[in-house]
């Protein structure tokens, strides 16, 4: 589709001999300026441009405050806080790229939950979908091993929690977890080679993204009505068009990114990581970064340690298999009456184990935050609840309802569908 | 929508249980008075009198026990904390006594200079421990930042003395404090009496309560040296921001004008 | 026609102004936001708070040079003899390749002050062989200074800089303290 109608002739001597080389004026002009994207994208479609700003931003930033940070367990702390108060512009640095990490898996959210709502991880988009996904687990990973970083005491317990994870493992659990932290226990050659891996996964996620604009560049994007491309009445070049309007997104994101490095830097994190590491002390209430707690939540609902790891990673790799789970032929949940209701329940659910996750470990009941109500139901039963129906999910109603669910009718084509739109005649059940 | 309702509630829950997550056990804290604190807000800023107050509250009163080693002398003249003159600054830096290697190695204390750090008062925590009934008074350079609500918990904890209720058990050494979790602290209250502190004229009377406040701001600042300009910085960018949004909101609108979409 | 045509300009105009204001502020908004990143390889604050050492001039005997550290770099403070005083004052400024007196680059003559790199590349001249003129010789690339620490030979294009420096007393120097009128020429060569 992509290579359709497109046409790039170099103009001088100059371009000539370069194309004949190198065609990478080309490669801009087909996959940045003309590639023909569809014209009824909405905002939340800007957020694959701000991922990639914000990739950006973190190595940038990334890469000036290692040229001050020292990983070392006495340095390290005090390294942070050099940074915060002598180096030029360190504070702003050091916000930015803490925030950023918290901005990025905010906009990493948006993005996949829209793709899911329209579909888009449907044939031929699989492979697409998937490499998101391994994105995100190598986004998660990095944010793991920065968080590590600073040496605070969220620092060093996330840390030691985290690699526990790993000797849960049947057998070789034990050398395992040994082998990760190179000592009996998290230490300083934990920090370093934690360091190193920071330091190094921005790059591998970096190359993973180019595969994934490759293997979007192939079947070309989605869109909200979920219908494929017909024509070129349905597309418009990505230049100037959504260059300006992902622009347009961008600025509005980095306003929002700024509220928080400038006037609440510290909100999005944790008090105790202000406190040095204590390998004696853990604090009283330990929670990962708000990104994880969902993830955390279901982990901590499984009584059995092996069982709750599994479940946990079992939790993101579900949403790999989300292209064969789903039956329909529909792919936007525009269309799609009945899947559209199960798609807003488990974004509910997703966000009562993320407030689960950041609870107390007890078995007290369920309270309300600021109105102090006591549900009568235990915080621990609330979770294992919504971890079954999370399951259920994606392994029974996602199937049953792709089978059994009449969709609503698909209009012709993209360019039908706004033409309805604009004359005043709503598009078919065009809600959400 | 109902369900689009629903999530909205659930969004607002699940945020608010992220920012209140506390533990509620009987002997828990107290949760602190909030108070007005000059450099809250987009446009808040440092009191320098208060910030000087503050100092002279840490210097008479917190460090006998608690060090501050992330603070230097110099970063007490330097814009956006207490200003203290240049001469000011470096009379507070030769007042301390820091420790040095002499010619033959050995450690000896020699006078402070604007670039050395406030001095902890014990050589290592070990020591600190054993001169304090094995409780470590934590360093205090970011000790507002390192603690839930810190300007007011702070505030409220050594202002929050009190006789322990009838039938707790107070531990021998320890200090009843509803603020503290647990209730008992080790450190004894710090602020004993109104004009503990005498600070030079034109300043407000030295109370129990305002000593706490100045004390407060002094740590503050200590924990963000960068709190205004940092907030100065914010103001600019977001106006540029919002002009530059407004404009390619414009040129969006402008270019899509001829687009069927 | 002459209407529509009008209107058409007006628009373009428009456009074009929103477009190239648009993409101006951004461009201005990018350059401006480059800068904390260069900046901060700049020497930071504590880097550039430790800018005054002092030194015990007390245990120093005639024709001995001992080398401190001030500001990360490697100072030579001599102490010299009549007769390493009296050739520095004897060489004619004709002589030099970077022509001073003895004079402006010391404030006692018994004391001589020095940043110890090399004005050719950096490296620290050896206080042991002195060279051709009895002040420093260089062992990278041989530039020999004489007793007042001005070049005299080698490749080395300019004397070794004076700090400045301030005595506290008859035994105590404070290096790096604010340059007087005296010592004024270590700016030339800093």
């Amino acid at each position: 589709m992509s290579h359709g109608n497109y046409s790039y002739t170099p103009t001088n001597a100059l371009t000539k001999w370069l194309d004949a080389r190198l065609p990478i004026v080309r490669f801009v002009d087909e996959h940045l300026m003309q590639f023909p994207t569809p014209k009824n994208l909405n905002y939340w479609y800007t957020f694959g441009g701000i991922l990639a700003f914000m990739l950006v931003v973190q190595i940038i930033s990334g890469v000036v405050l290692a040229m001050h940070y020292v990983p070392h367990e006495t340095l390290a702390f005090d390294s942070v806080e050099r940074i915060m108060r002598d180096v030029n512009y360190g504070w702003l640095l050091r916000y930015v790229h803490a925030n950023g990490a918290s901005m990025f898996f905010i906009a990493v959210y948006l993005h996949i939950f829209r793709a899911y709502y329209y579909g888009s991880y449907k044939a031929p988009r699989e492979v697409l979908w998937i490499l998101g996904i391994i994105i995100y687990l190598l986004m998660m990973a990095t944010g793991f091993l920065g968080y590590t970083l600073p040496w605070g005491q969220m620092s060093f317990w996330g840390a030691t929690v985290i690699t526990n994870f790993f000797s849960a493992i049947p057998f070789v659990g034990e050398s395992i977890t040994q082998w990760l932290w190179g000592s009996f226990a998290v230490d300083n050659s934990t920090l370093q080679r934690f360091f190193s891996l920071h330091y190094l996964l921005p790059f591998v996620i970096a190359g993973v993204v180019v595969l994934h604009i490759w293997a979007l560049h192939v079947p070309g994007n989605n869109n909200p009505l979920g219908i494929d491309v017909k024509g070129p009445a349905d597309t418009v070049a990505f230049h100037p068009y959504y260059t300006t309007k992902d622009g347009f997104a961008l600025v509005v994101f980095v306003l929002f990114f700024s509220l928080f490095v400038f006037f609440m830097p510290n909100m999005l994190g944790h008090t105790d990581n202000y406190v040095p590491a204590n390998r004696l002390v853990t604090p009283a209430h330990i929670v990962p970064e708000w990104y994880y707690l969902p993830l955390y939540a279901v982990l901590r609902s499984v009584p059995d340690k092996l069982a709750g790891v599994l479940l946990m990673f079992g939790a993101i790799f579900v949403w790999a298999l989300l292209p064969w789970l789903d039956t329909s032929k529909v792919r936007s949940n525009k269309f799609r009456p009945i899947y559209r209701q199960f798609y807003w329940i488990l974004m509910a659910v997703i966000l009562i184990l993320g407030y689960l996750g950041a609870q107390t470990a007890d078995d007290s009941n369920v309270v309300i935050p600021w109105t102090g109500v006591e549900l009568p139901i235990g915080k621990l039963l609330l979770s294992q609840i919504c971890t079954v129906y999370y399951f259920l999910h994606f392994f029974l109603i996602t199937p049953a309802i792709g089978l059994w669910e009449t969709p609503d009718p698909l209009p012709e084509s993209i360019s039908k569908a706004v033409l309805a739109k604009k004359s005043g005649s709503s598009a078919p059940a065009a809600a959400a | 929508m109902k369900l689009k309702a629903l999530l909205a509630v659930v969004l607002s829950l699940a945020t608010a249980g992220i920012a209140s997550a506390e533990g509620a056990s009987t002997t828990a804290a107290q949760h602190p008075e909030p108070q007005q604190w000059a450099w809250d807000g987009v446009f808040g800023k440092f009191d320098r009198q208060q910030l000087q107050r503050g100092y002279q509250v840490y210097k008479e009163v917190c460090a006998a026990c608690h060090g501050m080693h992330l603070v230097s002398f110099r970063n007490l003249s330097q814009p956006g904390g207490p200003e203290f003159t240049e001469a000011q600054m470096k009379a507070i830096a030769a007042s301390f006594k820091v420790p040095a290697l002499n010619e033959n190695g050995e450690v000896v204390e020699r006078t402070g200079i604007p670039a050395d750090r406030f001095p902890s008062p014990y050589p290592n925590e070990a020591a600190a421990r054993a001169a304090n009934n094995n409780a470590y008074p934590p360093d205090l350079s970011v000790i507002i930042k390192a603690r839930h609500d810190g300007a007011n918990y702070v505030h409220a904890l050594i202002t929050g003395y009190s006789d322990a209720p009838a039938g707790f058990q107070l531990l021998p050494g320890l200090n009843y404090n509803p603020y503290f979790e647990g209730h008992q602290i080790a450190m004894p209250a710090p602020l004993v009496s109104d004009g503990q502190v005498t600070w030079p004229e034109g300043n407000p009377p030295a109370t129990k309560d305002q000593m706490a406040k100045d004390v407060v701001a002094f740590l503050t600042w200590a924990a963000e040296p960068k709190l205004e300009e940092r907030k100065a910085m914010g103001v600019q960018v977001i106006i540029f921001l919002l002009v530059l949004s407004a404009l390619l909101y414009l040129a969006y609108k402008r270019l899509w004008r001829d687009v069927d979409h | 026609m002459t209407l529509a045509h009008t209107v058409d300009n007006a628009n373009v105009t428009r456009r074009d102004f929103l477009y190239v204001a648009s993409a101006g502020m951004a461009a201005v908004g990018g350059a401006l936001a480059l800068w904390p990143f260069i900046d901060q390889m700049n020497p930071a604050a504590d880097t550039l708070a430790l800018k005054e050492v002092e030194f015990d001039l007390t245990p120093l005997v005639p024709g001995q040079i001992v080398t401190i550290e001030w500001q990360k770099k490697p100072v030579f403070v001599r102490r010299r003899t009549p007769e390493e005083i009296k050739a520095a004052e004897d060489t004619p400024l004709a002589d030099l390749k970077d022509p001073q007196t003895d004079q402006s680059r010391v404030q006692k003559p018994e004391w001589l002050i020095l940043v110890a790199t090399c004005t050719h590349l950096g490296c620290v001249p050896s206080k042991e062989i002195k060279g051709d003129y009895g002040g420093w010789l260089c062992p990278c690339h041989g530039s020999h200074y004489d007793t007042s620490g001005r070049i005299r030979k080698g490749p080395a294009p300019k004397n070794l800089a004076v700090p400045p420096y301030e005595f506290l007393s008859d035994t105590k120097v404070l290096i790096g303290a604010e340059p007087k009128p005296a010592a004024h020429n270590a700016a030339e060569h800093g």
